[in-house]
């Protein structure tokens, strides 16, 4: 499964300023706080953690280094 | 889970020690857990308690006043926080969040006196280990003196990529650039830049390095 940006409902005041910069269609406003709608939609662009004056979002990376080729 | 002899006698603090020594040291030392987010030491207050990491990982940071972090340390199982204000005495120069769900070994400054009274090699331990912190202090002056952003950029890549066995945290853009004090934008732009070039390849939540010489090189490290 795809990983999901993290939201921490805490934080979350339900601005809905990531749903609006969202055009993955991956984020939704559902009772006046932000779910993720549909994981796989989200192409980690990360504008919804750069938007959220909260802090209340946040798309992690992982860092890797290439598996040599066989 | 109880406090175990095996992780205390691999921590720098207490290398060297015997077991009857260790098994002293064991019964001072307690256990603390703490969520992804939760604070561990705030910045300007004082602490009493020395951590260790058993599992997970703790950021140390600044803040500025107006709400810049940077990110001084990232701690990984084994290593420890609070030695500052433990050791030294005063309030406390950085503040601790936990990055992901934590296990601490914890241990207060009173009994860590009297380990260290009653144990020399306690005492050489801690000048080696407060003296290595020195050490990554230097290197991140260095970094901000001596190297360009992607310069900057690329050395974090490979030091957060270089975690044989170890557990690393996932970064964000935003504490990509608290751990090499820039702003956001301007790792934005080198990730970019580097996607570019070829060095490494954005897949997602995954930064892949593509060309280690390449980054080692802008890096300015062998």
């Amino acid at each position: 499964m795809n990983a999901a940006p993290v939201i921490d409902q805490e934080k979350c005041q339900g601005c809905g300023l990531c749903v609006d910069v969202c055009t993955c269609g991956a984020l939704a406003m559902q009772d006046n706080s932000v779910v993720l709608k549909d994981v796989d939609k989200c192409g980690w662009c990360t504008l919804c953690e750069l938007v959220c004056p909260y802090s209340a979002i946040s798309c992690p990376f992982e860092i890797v280094i290439e598996e040599p080729r066989r | 889970m109880a406090v175990q002899v095996d992780f205390l006698k691999k921590l720098p603090y207490f290398a060297g020690l015997n077991d009857a020594a260790l098994e002293s040291v064991r019964r001072y030392v307690f256990e603390k857990r703490a969520d992804r987010g939760e604070t561990l030491a705030f910045e300007g207050e004082p602490s009493d308690v020395l951590y260790f990491v058993f599992s997970g990982v703790v950021k140390v940071f600044k803040t500025s006043a107006d709400g810049k972090e940077q990110i001084f340390h990232i701690t990984r199982p084994g290593e420890s926080f609070n030695d500052v204000p433990v050791l030294g005495g005063g309030l406390n120069p950085v503040s601790a969040e936990a990055m992901v769900p934590v296990l601490l070994n914890g241990i207060k400054k009173k009994d860590l006196e009297a380990i260290i009274r009653e144990n020399a090699q306690v005492a050489m331990n801690v000048i080696q280990v407060l003296s290595r912190r020195v050490q990554e202090l230097i290197a991140l002056v260095e970094d901000f003196s001596f190297r360009r952003v992607t310069g900057r950029v690329a050395k974090m890549l490979l030091e957060y990529a270089d975690h044989s066995g170890g557990e690393s945290p996932r970064l964000t853009q935003q504490e990509m650039a608290a751990v090499i004090g820039t702003a956001r934008e301007m790792v934005g732009r080198s990730l970019k830049n580097l996607e570019n070039e070829g060095t490494i390849k954005m897949e997602r939540n995954r930064i892949v390095i593509a060309d280690q010489q390449a980054l080692r090189n802008l890096a300015g490290v062998e």
